[in-house]
Formats: structure tokens, C-alpha cells, sequence
């Protein structure tokens, strides 16, 4: 039963590209194209009738200048009415879970009844900027009347003017990287490199496994590498199956080259990838004959200092969001978390299971609950298969719902961390 | 402002001193420039010329589309003799003339189709503003029908363009987009179609002001060696000659009509130039080639208001995804074809994951050829490469309207493709098999829903073949083929229904003309004799190249066919298996007949004939050659006609001619044969029947005819 007023919203099909290391397989193939082609996928598998689709809106956290609202690109596919609207949105590394809390709202509204959620990223594609002093000549020559008044803009380049500026993945307001975040909660949280290498080892065996039973694969459209179509992609290429804690602990920590803990294999790599999710009304999805996979229960998000430890926000938008489900941590028979990075995943783990925080920082009587590591990203999670910022949330809200149907399981929970401190929190229902 | 109403055709309105005068023909789709139309026109501009409220004229067309789609065809049919046709060439200059020596200044706003007469009189008004929209195009067909500009239009064109432009347009026959005929000079302005009257109507008003009347034409110095200086003018017009003679095999005589057109009014004026133009006109529409090219021009337009069946004809189901099995090469080619003409979701299935890649790379690839030679934009090639998505299971094809297999020419494999179509599919979703050989009916014997089976027989390659035989089984339901020719039509094919007997009826024919080929080889005759025969009677390719072309594992398998369903008469001398065992499929594989290298025809590979023992030697005369070849096709079609395979002699033509690319100056098998007379092609055939077989006994229908003396044109 739906706890949030007015309609209930099922989470009917999702579908995906494969996850690849940026700079890989999926390097030329571009942020937009991606989404297209998983949201393709998605509606020639669905085959919901394109005059059905009432908006689309898709998640990206570093969008092109060229292409900005991706999720008009996605809607103008030619399968699909060139009527439908669209926008994207950001709420960083939570936004394609974020794209499904919007296409839930507006169906709870009663605004829509067919959405297409989801969201993309390439990191083999990030905008590469001119300096801020070669940009305002760029400007100024650009308006300038005369082809003198053109070159006169010019006159005051230096060298370094022309050195690009690559964004770095910083928190803006502390100049923090994420890198530099992980590290350092892993620190005031006593998080082990052991117990974090021991976390990446298991992300990988189970997305192996879940690649091998074809679990993970069956999410996955096999994508055809365009322009050439040379190569075929079925499947996401970081996990390792055979990676072993022996040569995890060979790797230099990252971050802090002395002390520190967080290293590559413990961490998400950059990933290019893109996620689609079909959300209807339950009415909708009846009428047009579908059985929806699992029902959006309820949803948070939560926000910290960034100046704390950054990516604590799921410790807080968890409890928030099994509040408004009205359920316990301990109902939850699935639990699908976004892993940053293995530190991120303990350190939040930690505040969920610790009295402690409960009391004081929940203001609850004691623990939000314990982890059943029987439950917990069972086919592996962003460290093996690969974080796409803009894509993940579709992603879990793909593997969440899919395993929910296999294990016939009533409740799961999807949790992210986001960039500036957030987190990001949703309760998915069967029955 | 005074609005009169006047004719059917013409409607003008006076607005600010200029007359806006708009051509829509009532009840048309187009707009003709028919005798009615013209007589209008002249009273038209004697009254504009005589009323002092009209300083300048605009000419624009009242259809959506379409600005004048040239002459009214038919008039040149009724034209009994050359000198008939003359005065028709000669009405239509003086009308012309009297646009371009209008003392107002007439303006031609051009949106959609411009072509022939259209053309012509875009040429005489005085200034010319087109739209940008992509429908706006120019052209002087004529040739196409075996015509030449006849309205000025060999006089006009090449002092607007140049000479070097002028006879591409003229000698082609094709359409140059708006955007490019700007760039020629062809018109002077080109502005977005909402504000083309208005430009036009200004451009008017200025030229009542301030008349120009010196058109700009070509410059630069190549311009002037090329186009303006006489020697420089002589050179093209002997390489454009020597160019034509060597495309048409002389056997097209209005190019050259053209060209001579061209080159007397350059030389003597423009007076005489539409003189000569007129006779010249008059000359070529009494040729049989030009009969020819009409009627196939009419048999195509009749047949693209064919709905396939016996009236009444039902509605044709729509089409709005498709699903095509099997990513080969004929599969991505339909694909490809699907996505670029009707523009609807492909969803392509095949077994294996890099078939399916190499699948939809060719399919890319066939579009990104149509961005590459600019016959559509960049965003549209993305657009229609994006329509086709690939599938290793039967995700996409449930609601699928119809499906084309294009699978393994294999009856097992067919029908458990077809099998698996009905599991997954909607019960009303069509299933039409692309193959080439295998009967329908067979294909659907095992099928739950017979009715919904038919055959959709492309031709490779596929968005290169302009022909589709829709081919109707024993159980093929009238929607079922309505819908397949609608669909077929929407893809731009030329679709003619057939039945189903073996071969159907392209493949049908073919086969003894192939067979016949063999016969030859096996004799001594060299493989580019053989070729060369057919080529120079009028065929784009001879025998041999076509069986490299086709495949010869392909044509192989089909010889088999022909001779289980025909006997003796259809089998083969030289066995094409064996050619196939030694790796030889010919383009495809670069190993055939011939050589290849880089993809290109290198000259014949000896090696292949040889295989058979046989050392080329005998060079029988090109036309006894070409006699035995062409009359074993002939004799075909007139059995094919008569067991019903085609539903008439047109349908037999327009498979012949758009299938195989029979001589369109012959008009297709049937036209042929009428023009001999069918006493004369029994005597033919029984003469060859004596010399070289039983093959060639004269079809019972040919010897019927003979003995009426009947046609099978009437």
C-alpha cells in the first residue's frame, strides 16, 4: 500500500548501456548518444505505444554545453512523438534516482502517467574549459564591431591564457576532492584499508556472479558501437572477477600518499554509461497491460555540512525516507547502496548500526538497525560495476526492482551519496 | 484592391499595382502546363497588359508543394505526327516569348516541384525568388521521356546557367535542390517560405521602378573558356556528345537531339535556336523511343494507384513498426530503405550479436551515402540511423505490423522463423517473406495464420532496385496484399503483384536467359561476348556480370528450383555449383566471372571458365548472340503471362524493366514483342528452336497469337 497521498507509481521496466571505464570501449560514444540508446532499448523492449509517454526527464551532473538538457535529445528519438516534453535536472550523483522521485511527483499529481526517467554520464566526454582570461577575450572579440576591435581583444594573451581547465571532481564550496572526502571519513571513522579492500573484493565477486548468472546482464542493452558498429558491448568491463585481496593491497593509496587507505580498487572508477526507467501510474500500467516490477513507497533526500564528513548524507536520508514508508530498517529484504567509494559505504553503514548516532543524531532511542550483508548489494555495486554520476540511480532502481521480483521480496531500499554533502533515499514495495 | 475572379486555373489579385496571379488546378494534385492552362495564361497577360493599374506581375502556384510539374504529357501522345508535335513545342514558346517581352516585369515565386514547362517559364519571367523549403527543386526531365526542352528551354537554360550546368541539367534530367539552384544563379533570391509572396511581390515593385533586365550568368575566367567562348563552347558540347553516346549505346536519341538544340541556338541566335529547338522537339516525341518512355512513365503512375487486388479493394492496415528478421544483406537494406522513405521504427533481429552489428553498420552505411552525397541533411541521416535498432531476441517485435524475414533461403528455417513470429506477434501483424525462390503457400502451410503470409521479393541491392514483387499465396488475404503493396509503395519501390509460382516472375524470366548464357560459355563463346551482346542491345549489365552481381551461390540455388518446377526447358547447362565449390559468389566474396580488386571489376578471371575445360574460342556475330539471349527471355514472359504469374502485359514490362533492366527504349518483353509482331517472333523462335533445342518451342500463346494476329496491347 502506497503511504504517499494520491496515486501509486510503479516502477514498470528499466534498461541500461553497459558500464565502462571512462575512456574505454564507450569513450566516442558521448553522454547523449548514450542515453538514447538505453532509453531506445528501454522502449523497443517495453513497447509502450510512443503516444502514451507523457515526459521525459534524465539526470546528468556535467552536461555538455552543445547538448545542456539531455533529456530532450532523449525525447526527440524518433521512436517517440516529437510532442513529448522534457528536462533534465542535477542533484549530483543521486540524480537519475532523482528523475524517478520527479516522474513519481508528477504522477502522484496527476500531471502525467507514462514517464521516462533516467540519466547519463560520459567522463570520456567532460567539458575541457578555457581560462577565465581567454574566455572574456573570446567574449569580447566575439562582439566586437571590427575585425581591429577583434584583434585588439586579443592583445592582452598570455601563454597560461591558453592552458585548458579540466573540472575537477572538488566540492566547490570547501575545494574538497571527492577522493580527499572518502579519505578522510575513512580516517575519523576508523574504516580499515583491510575492511574497505574486503568490501571492494566482494562488490566484484558478486557482479561477476551477477554477470555470469545474467542477473546484472539482463538490465543491460548490448550496445552496438556507433559509427562503426564494429564492436559490440554487452557487458560493464570494470568488474574483475578475478582480483584478489593480495593484489588490492599492492595499490598506493590515491589520496595520501603516507596514511591514507583509499586506493583505485577501492574506490567507483570514472565510468561512461546511461540508465532508462519506465514509471507509470498503477492505472496506466494496468490499462496498458504491464505488470510493474515493484511500487515507490516513499523517498528523501537529506543534506549535511559539506565541511563535515561529505558523504554522510545517506545516513541521514535513509531514516527520513523509512519514515515516510512507515517501515523499520529491519523490514527492508533488499537494500541496494551506491558505492562510491568502500569507506563512504562502512562509514554510512557504521552510523546506521551505531546506538549512538542513532540517539543523537537521529534523536531516535537508539540504532536504526543492523545490516544483513545477505540483503546488501547483492550483485555487487558502483566499485566493480562502475558509476556513471548522472546514470547509478537508474541503474539501482533497475537492479533493486528487478531482484525484488526474483526474490519475491516485499520492501528495498536504494541509498546514494551525492556531491555537496547529500543523500539520497528511496523505498521501493512488490505487493 | 480589386480581386477578380477568372478562370479554373488562374486566379489573380491586384495588390499595390502588382498582380499577383496564382496557378492551382482545380481538382489536381499538380499543376500542369496544359493547353487550357495556357490559353488562360495568354489571356491573363493580355489583360494585365493592358490594364494601367498593373505595373508588375507575380506568377506563384496555389498547391502545397508543387510550383508547375511541367507539360500535360497526354498532349504529346495525342500529337500524331512530328509536325503536331512542333506546333505544341512552338504554342508554348510563343506564349514563353510573350512573358519574356512583357513590358511589366514578371517575378516567378517558386515553392515545391519545378519542372520541364514549369522550368521553362521560370526562365522567361524576369526575376525568380525561390523558397528554401526541401521540396523546392528544378528540373528538365525531357529526356527522361525521350523528349528535349521544348519551350525555350534548350535556348534559355544555357545563357541563364551556362553552357556546363545547362547540359547537366538538360542531359540528366535530374533535379537540382533550391538551395543549389541559388548558388547557380538559377534564381535570384532564396527566401523561407513564409515570406515568399511577399519578397516577390517587392521584388516586383522594385523592378516597375527600376527595371533590370541583364541577367548575371556564370563569371570567372573558367566560366568564360568554358561557357562564353566558342572553342571553349565546342569542347564541352564534343566531350558532353562523345559522353552521351557512350551512356546511351546510341540507342537514345534525345540527349543528342538536345545537345544539337543546345549548340545551333548558341551558333545562330535565339530566333532560330527555338526554331531548331521545335523541330528537334517535334522529331523526338515521334520517335518509338520516346513512345516507350511515356508508356512506362504511364504504366508507373497507373501502377502507383494500383491497390493490388480486384476492385472493391480494401483499406491497407497501417504500418508504423517494422521488424525484420535476419540483419544480411538484403535484411539491412529493407531496414535501411524503411527508415530513410517511411521514416518508421525498425527493430532488426538476428541470431548472433555481430551479425546484427555488421547489420546495422550496413544499414548505417546506406544512409550515411545518402548524407554523404547531400540528398538529406546530417540531422536527418542521425534521425533515420537512430529509427533501426538491433535484437538478438524477439524484444520490440509484439506489436509489430508487419515483419519481412530475410532470413536463409531455406523452407525449415523460413517457416520456424514464421512460426516463432506468430508466438510473439499480435494475431493481426503480417509476415512477409523476402524470399526469392521458395512458394509462399509452402512458407505457409505451416502457419496458424495463413492468411496474414505473403511475399515481399526485393531486389539486392535493396535501396538500389526500384522494383518489389509482391507475391500472393494460395490463402493471402486481400488486406494482407494491399497492405505489403502500400507499404511497398511507401518505400519507394515500383510494385507489381505476381503470383506464386516458382521464380515468381522476375526470376522466372531470368531464368532461361541465364540458362542461355550458360549455353553460350559452354560453347566457346568468351564471357565479354556474351556480355557485350546484351549491353550493346540495351541491357545496364550482360548475363554474366548480372549472375556475379546476383551471387552465384544464390543463382545456383535458384537453378535448382527452376528446373525441379519447370523440367527440361529451365535446365541449366553449365552447372553454377561448381563454380560455387570452388569458392566462387562472385562481387560479394571477389570471386566470381570476373576479378576484382578494391571492390571494382577487374577483368574476367579465365580461371572460372576454365574449371569447365572449356578453351573461348567461337565468336559468333554480337546479334545472333544477343537473339538467342533476348528471345529465351521474351518466350518466358509470354508462358508467364499466360499461367497468370503477372496480372498483365504492363505488370510484365514494369518487373522486366525495373527488375532486371531491360532496355526501357523496348518498353519490357511484351512491348517488344508487339513491336516485332508475334508472327514474327514464332518465326524467330523455331528458327532457333531448329538450331538449338527444344528450349526455344514457341510459347502456345505466342503461336496463338500468331495465328490471330492479335497484340498484347490492345
Amino acid at each position: 500500500m502506497a503511504v504517499t497521498s494520491g496515486r501509486r507509481v510503479a516502477v514498470v521496466a528499466g534498461c541500461r548501456t553497459p558500464f565502462a571505464k571512462s575512456g574505454t570501449v564507450l569513450k566516442d560514444v558521448g553522454a547523449v548518444e548514450l542515453a538514447r540508446l538505453a532509453t531506445r532499448e528501454l522502449l523497443e523492449r517495453t513497447e509502450v505505444a510512443p503516444a502514451e509517454v507523457d515526459e521525459v526527464v534524465f539526470g546528468q551532473v556535467v552536461p555538455s554545453v552543445l547538448a545542456p538538457n539531455v533529456a530532450r535529445e532523449v525525447s526527440l528519438l524518433p521512436q517517440l512523438p516529437r510532442t513529448v516534453p522534457a528536462y533534465s535536472l542535477n542533484r549530483a550523483c543521486s540524480s537519475s534516482a532523482q528523475t524517478v522521485a520527479a516522474a513519481h511527483d508528477q504522477i502522484v499529481l496527476g500531471h502525467a502517467d507514462v514517464v521516462i526517467a533516467g540519466g547519463t554520464e560520459s567522463l570520456s566526454d567532460v567539458p575541457i574549459l578555457h581560462s577565465k582570461r581567454f574566455a572574456e577575450m573570446l567574449v569580447q572579440a566575439s562582439r566586437a564591431k571590427s575585425v581591429r576591435a577583434r584583434l585588439a581583444a586579443f592583445a592582452r594573451l598570455r601563454p597560461r591564457d591558453l592552458v585548458p581547465v579540466a573540472p575537477a571532481i572538488a566540492e566547490p564550496s570547501t575545494g574538497e576532492t571527492m577522493g580527499q572526502s572518502a579519505e578522510k571519513m575513512a580516517k575519523e571513522n576508523h574504516i580499515s584499508r583491510d575492511a574497505q579492500d574486503r568490501f571492494a573484493l566482494r562488490s566484484h565477486q558478486l557482479a561477476a556472479a551477477g554477470t555470469a548468472d545474467g542477473r546484472l546482464t539482463a538490465e543491460i542493452a548490448p550496445l552496438f558501437v556507433p559509427p562503426s558498429y564494429d564492436d559490440v558491448v554487452t557487458s560493464d568491463n570494470g568488474i574483475r572477477a578475478d582480483t584478489s585481496l593480495e593484489q588490492m593491497a599492492q595499490l598506493k593509496p590515491a589520496f595520501d600518499r603516507r596514511y591514507g587507505s583509499v586506493t583505485a580498487a577501492n574506490a567507483s572508477p570514472l565510468t561512461d554509461g546511461a540508465s532508462a526507467v519506465l514509471v507509470m501510474s498503477d492505472e496506466a500500467a494496468r490499462a496498458l497491460g504491464y505488470k510493474p516490477l515493484a511500487y515507490v513507497r516513499s523517498y528523501a533526500v537529506a543534506a549535511v555540512d559539506p565541511g563535515e564528513q561529505l558523504l554522510m548524507g545517506p545516513a541521514f536520508a535513509v531514516p527520513k525516507a523509512l519514515e515516510r514508508a512507515r517501515i523499520e530498517w529491519k523490514d527492508l529484504d533488499l537494500v541496494e547502496m551506491h558505492e562510491a567509494f568502500a569507506s563512504q559505504v562502512l562509514s554510512n553503514i557504521q552510523a546506521f548500526e551505531s546506538d549512538r548516532w542513532g540517539r543523537e543524531r537521529l534523536g531516535r532511542s537508539g540504532r536504526l538497525g543492523e545490516v544483513n550483508w545477505d540483503t546488501l548489494n547483492v550483485m555487487g555495486g558502483s566499485i566493480a560495476i562502475g558509476h556513471p554520476f548522472g546514470a547509478t540511480g537508474g541503474r539501482l532502481t533497475t537492479t533493486l526492482a528487478n531482484e525484488m521480483v526474483r526474490r519475491d521480496a516485499q520492501f528495498g531500499l536504494i541509498s546514494i551519496c551525492a556531491q555537496g554533502g547529500m543523500g539520497f533515499a528511496m523505498v521501493l514495495e512488490r505487493r | 484592391m480589386s480581386s477578380k475572379e477568372r478562370t479554373h486555373a488562374l486566379t489573380t489579385v491586384v495588390e499595390d499595382g502588382v498582380a499577383v496571379v496564382t496557378l492551382d488546378l482545380p481538382g489536381e494534385p499538380i499543376n500542369m502546363f496544359s493547353r487550357a492552362v495556357r490559353g488562360e495564361f495568354a489571356a491573363a497577360l493580355t489583360e494585365l497588359e493592358g490594364d494601367t493599374s498593373v505595373r508588375a506581375v507575380v506568377i506563384i502556384s496555389g498547391k502545397p508543394e508543387m510550383f508547375v510539374a511541367g507539360a500535360d504529357i497526354n498532349e504529346f501522345v495525342a500529337a500524331k505526327t512530328e509536325e503536331e508535335a512542333t506546333r505544341l513545342s512552338r504554342e508554348g514558346q510563343k506564349l514563353l516569348g510573350r512573358v519574356e517581352r512583357c513590358r511589366k516585369p514578371v517575378v516567378a515565386a517558386i515553392h515545391g516541384t519545378c519542372l520541364g514547362g514549369g522550368l521553362e517559364l521560370v526562365l522567361a519571367c524576369h526575376y525568380r525568388v525561390a523558397s528554401d523549403h526541401p521540396k523546392t527543386a528544378f528540373g528538365a526531365p525531357e529526356v527522361q521521356l525521350g523528349l528535349l526542352p521544348g519551350a525555350g528551354g534548350c535556348n534559355r537554360l544555357p545563357r541563364a546557367l551556362g553552357l556546363r550546368a545547362a547540359l547537366q541539367m538538360i542531359l540528366t534530367g535530374r533535379s537540382i535542390p533550391a538551395a543549389k539552384a541559388f548558388r547557380m544563379g538559377l534564381v535570384e533570391e532564396l527566401v523561407p517560405p513564409a515570406i515568399l509572396r511577399e519578397v516577390a511581390v517587392a521584388a516586383a515593385q522594385r523592378l516597375a521602378e527600376h527595371p533590370v533586365t541583364q541577367r548575371r550568368g556564370p563569371r570567372g575566367v573558367t566560366a568564360w573558356l568554358l561557357d562564353r567562348s566558342a572553342p571553349g563552347q565546342a569542347l564541352i558540347l564534343k566531350r558532353a556528345r562523345a559522353m552521351t553516346l557512350r551512356q546511351t549505346g546510341g540507342h537514345y536519341p534525345a540527349p543528342l537531339a538536345a545537345l544539337d538544340a543546345i549548340r545551333y541556338g548558341l551558333a545562330n541566335g535565339m530566333e532560330p535556336g527555338l526554331e531548331h529547338e521545335s523541330e528537334l522537339f517535334g522529331r523526338m516525341a515521334a520517335t518509338d523511343v520516346s513512345r516507350r518512355l511515356v508508356e512506362i512513365f504511364f504504366a508507373t503512375t497507373a501502377l502507383k494507384k494500383d491497390p493490388g487486388v480486384p476492385a472493391p479493394a480494401p483499406e491497407p492496415r497501417r504500418v508504423e513498426r517494422l521488424g525484420i528478421v535476419g540483419a544480411g544483406f538484403m535484411g539491412s537494406g529493407i531496414a535501411a530503405v524503411a527508415a530513410t522513405q517511411v521514416g518508421v521504427p525498425v527493430r532488426l533481429k538476428d541470431a548472433e550479436l555481430p551479425r546484427i552489428g555488421a547489420g546495422l553498420k550496413a544499414a548505417a552505411g546506406i544512409i550515411g551515402e545518402r548524407v554523404r552525397r547531400r540528398s538529406i541533411s546530417r540531422r536527418d541521416g542521425a534521425r533515420q540511423t537512430a529509427l533501426i535498432s538491433g535484437t538478438a531476441d524477439y524484444s520490440g517485435f509484439r506489436t509489430a505490423d508487419l515483419v519481412i524475414e530475410a532470413v536463409f533461403e531455406d523452407l525449415a528455417v523460413k517457416q520456424g522463423v514464421l512460426r516463432e513470429i506468430e508466438s510473439v506477434a499480435r494475431p493481426e501483424c503480417i509476415f512477409a517473406s523476402n524470399t526469392s525462390t521458395i512458394p509462399i503457400s509452402r512458407i505457409a502451410a505451416t502457419a496458424s495464420r495463413p492468411s496474414n503470409v505473403i511475399g515481399m521479393h526485393f531486389f539486392s541491392p535493396v535501396h538500389r532496385m526500384p522494383l518489389l514483387e509482391v507475391v500472393v499465396g494460395a490463402r493471402t488475404a486481400p488486406e494482407t496484399v494491399v497492405t505489403a503493396v502500400a507499404f511497398g509503395r511507401r518505400l519507394g519501390k515500383t510494385v507489381i503483384v505476381v503470383q506464386d509460382h516458382p521464380g515468381f516472375f522476375v526470376n522466372r524470366i531470368l531464368a532461361p536467359y541465364i540458362n542461355e548464357a550458360g549455353h553460350l560459355l559452354i560453347e566457346g563463346v568468351p564471357v565479354d561476348a556474351v556480355d557485350g551482346a546484351m549491353t550493346r542491345w540495351g541491357f545496364p549489365v550482360g548475363p554474366v556480370t548480372l549472375l556475379d552481381e546476383v551471387g552465384l551461390d544464390v543463382a545456383a540455388k535458384a537453378a535448382v528450383v527452376m528446373q525441379e518446377a519447370f523440367g527440361e526447358r529451365l535446365k541449366p547447362r553449365l552447372d553454377l555449383a561448381a563454380l560455387v565449390a570452388d569458392r566462387r559468389l562472385g562481387r560479394k566474396n571477389g570471386r566470381g566471372f570476373f576479378l576484382y580488386r578494391q571492390g571494382k571489376k577487374a577483368g574476367v578471371d579465365r580461371t572460372a571458365i576454365a574449371l569447365f575445360g572449356i578453351a573461348p574460342g567461337a565468336m559468333p556475330a554480337p546479334d545472333a548472340v544477343a537473339e538467342r539471349l533476348a528471345f529465351a527471355m521474351l518466350n518466358e514472359a509470354v508462358r508467364a503471362l499466360e499461367e497468370g504469374v503477372v496480372r498483365s502485359p504492363r505488370d510484365g514490362d514494369i518487373g522486366a524493366i525495373f527488375g532486371i533492366g531491360f532496355p526501357p527504349f523496348r518498353g519490357g518483353p511484351f512491348r517488344a514483342l508487339d513491336a516485332m509482331g508475334a508472327r514474327a517472333a514464332v518465326e524467330t523462335l523455331e528458327r532457333l528452336a531448329a538450331a538449338y533445342g527444344d528450349r526455344f518451342r514457341p510459347a502456345a500463346a505466342l503461336v496463338e497469337r500468331a495465328r490471330r494476329g492479335g497484340r498484347f496491347y490492345t
